[in-house]
């Protein structure tokens, strides 16, 4: 078998695992309704009270709240409680027998734990956004042919992101402290609790560099034509860059952390 | 006074224990307390864009959000047992807690006791202190006490919802994610004063689940406020009594819930 069917094989397990569980889907769509009901009517209550004018007008922070909670699973909320279980119990020796690359495995895991419940998910929360909640179709062809790859590199951002996080508990077993952190990053600077163009204009330069803004900014305010033009090309141009540099930082991490791993004996 | 003896004997066990680990137990402190930050992050970034939101200022709502997050710190922290009942049920171990000659509310509580919790209280208590110095508030001993009534009044309105959510686990054995709507969703929307939702929201959390009820209400007191609901002072001073009531509500239906209680038999 080639590697690349190993590889195919590992994302499609974790997939088909996560799609078992519909009844937690539907649950859990009621609250992201719920939730983004509390969002709007927070900034409506801005808007409102607004004296100079606002970065987005407010059918875009809208659209904007509804693509968030539809695709809320690109962002990793907590580490893989599996991969916790691997570094308890000495198990990740097993992962290490494989006769793939142990990165490799890694990252399709994470991938497809992102993947799967962010397309049971996304899908019906469009639909019912977009026929009674006021999220707006694309701004343009353009704006949804651009999308796709956007969110695509989100993911895999996402993705390469977690894997690395993962891998900090090769070195620390508890991990709990490192990955928490990262957490805390993701959700603040993806975009997710508030829209990244609402942040302060000195803040917003280093933010910008950042490569969280690509797992949520980037793709919906493509989605928005709020990046549009020459923005939206240097907007995805920062998306690659950084799945470049994540994914080559996470594979010297794991051969890094391989070298002095401690099994757990169990 | 004996079960009281009892409950400190139990949660002093479970904090021992999880002070075993020093270094991961400070790392947990420390990412809950991160997380904590950026949470508040965001509600910083919108202030910079819109400077007020109906009258409050960033103080003003920053010393509600401490009251909120300060009495879910204490809640989140003590109810751990009941916040991973629907696991207790599921492996048939209830039925052990049943065989001992003890309230079972008492055992629950006390099984676990997550002190990391402290990360999320030293971040409310600095968000508080920076409040309380940006503000112009006339302290005295009554307003003092009524910020510890409010915190006291948060922390059981929100265990009981804990409590409500486990109580649940009887007829379905396992957790109802909706409820997260409930509680969640009820911090969510209480770090925001109650007036800038629209009427269902505000009824909600003001009647049903009175979690703005209990923190809202004396925050106007303590700020001086004038009320846009239109409460008058004896209320906002005594609101917090309906958390307490809402406790001894849910402690009244787990006790009707432990009756009806059928194990797994695993």
């Amino acid at each position: 078998m080639s590697a690349a069917a190993a590889y195919a094989a590992v994302f499609s397990a974790q997939f088909r695992t996560l799609l078992q569980y519909r009844a937690a889907a539907i649950a859990g769509m009621a609250t992201q309704i719920f939730w983004g009901f509390i969002r709007i009517m927070l900034f409506h209550a801005l808007y409102l009270s607004a004296t100079g004018t606002p970065p987005m007008s407010e059918a875009q922070i809208v659209t904007y709240v509804w693509l968030v909670q539809a695709f809320l699973n690109l962002v990793p909320m907590r580490i893989d409680p599996d991969v916790r279980q691997l570094m308890r119990d000495g198990n990740v020796a097993i992962e290490l027998l494989k006769p793939v690359s142990f990165y490799g495995i890694w990252l399709m895991r994470a991938i497809a734990a992102r993947a799967a419940p962010t397309l049971l998910r996304a899908v019906p929360l469009l639909t019912v956004a977009s026929l009674f909640l006021g999220l707006a179709p694309p701004a343009s062809v353009e704006a949804a042919l651009l999308f796709v790859p956007s969110l695509v590199l989100g993911l895999l951002v996402s993705g390469a992101f977690v894997t690395i996080l993962h891998l900090t508990m090769l070195m620390t077993i508890g991990g709990e402290g490192v990955t928490g952190m990262g957490m805390a990053l993701v959700l603040t600077f993806s975009g997710n609790i508030v829209p990244l163009p609402f942040f302060p204009d000195s803040v917003l330069k280093v933010v910008y560099l950042l490569p969280f803004r690509a797992i949520n900014d980037t793709p919906f305010r493509v989605y928005m034509g709020h990046l549009a033009g020459p923005e939206a090309y240097w907007a995805l141009a920062h998306q690659v860059v950084w799945v470049l540099v994540l994914l080559l930082a996470g594979r010297s991490l794991a051969r890094w952390g391989l070298r002095r791993l401690v099994v757990q004996g169990g | 006074m004996e079960s009281l003896r009892l409950y400190l004997a139990m949660a002093g066990v479970s904090m021992r224990s999880q002070l075993q680990y020093r270094a991961s137990f400070l790392m947990n402190v420390w990412a809950q307390f991160l997380l904590a930050v950026t949470e508040f992050v965001g509600v910083w970034a919108l202030f910079q864009r819109f400077d007020q939101i109906m009258g409050w200022r960033l103080e003003d709502v920053a010393f509600l959000y401490a009251l909120v997050s300060a009495a879910w710190a204490f809640a989140d922290g003590a109810a751990g047992g009941f916040d991973t009942f629907a696991g207790t049920v599921k492996a048939g171990g209830f039925d052990r807690v049943l065989l001992r000659p003890r309230a079972t509310a008492l055992q629950i509580a006390g099984e676990q006791v997550s002190i990391r919790r402290i990360g999320k209280l030293l971040q409310a208590l600095a968000v508080f202190t920076w409040a309380v110095h940006a503000m112009d508030v006339q302290w005295t001993c009554g307003k003092a006490a009524l910020v510890v009534f409010a915190v006291a009044g948060g922390s059981a309105l929100f265990y009981g919802l804990v409590v409500v959510t486990a109580t649940i686990c009887f007829w379905t054995t396992d957790s109802l994610e909706v409820m997260n709507i409930f509680t969640h969703g009820g911090r969510e929307t209480a770090q925001f004063p109650i007036f800038v939702y629209d009427g269902w929201m505000r009824k909600l959390f003001t009647y049903v689940i009175p979690v703005a009820t209990v923190t809202y209400f004396p925050a106007v007191a303590i700020l001086g406020k004038s009320d846009p609901i239109g409460s008058s002072p004896t209320f906002q001073t005594f609101a917090p009594l309906f958390g307490i009531a809402f406790l001894g509500a849910a402690l009244g239906f787990w006790r009707y819930g432990v009756g009806r209680y059928r194990s797994t038999g695993s």
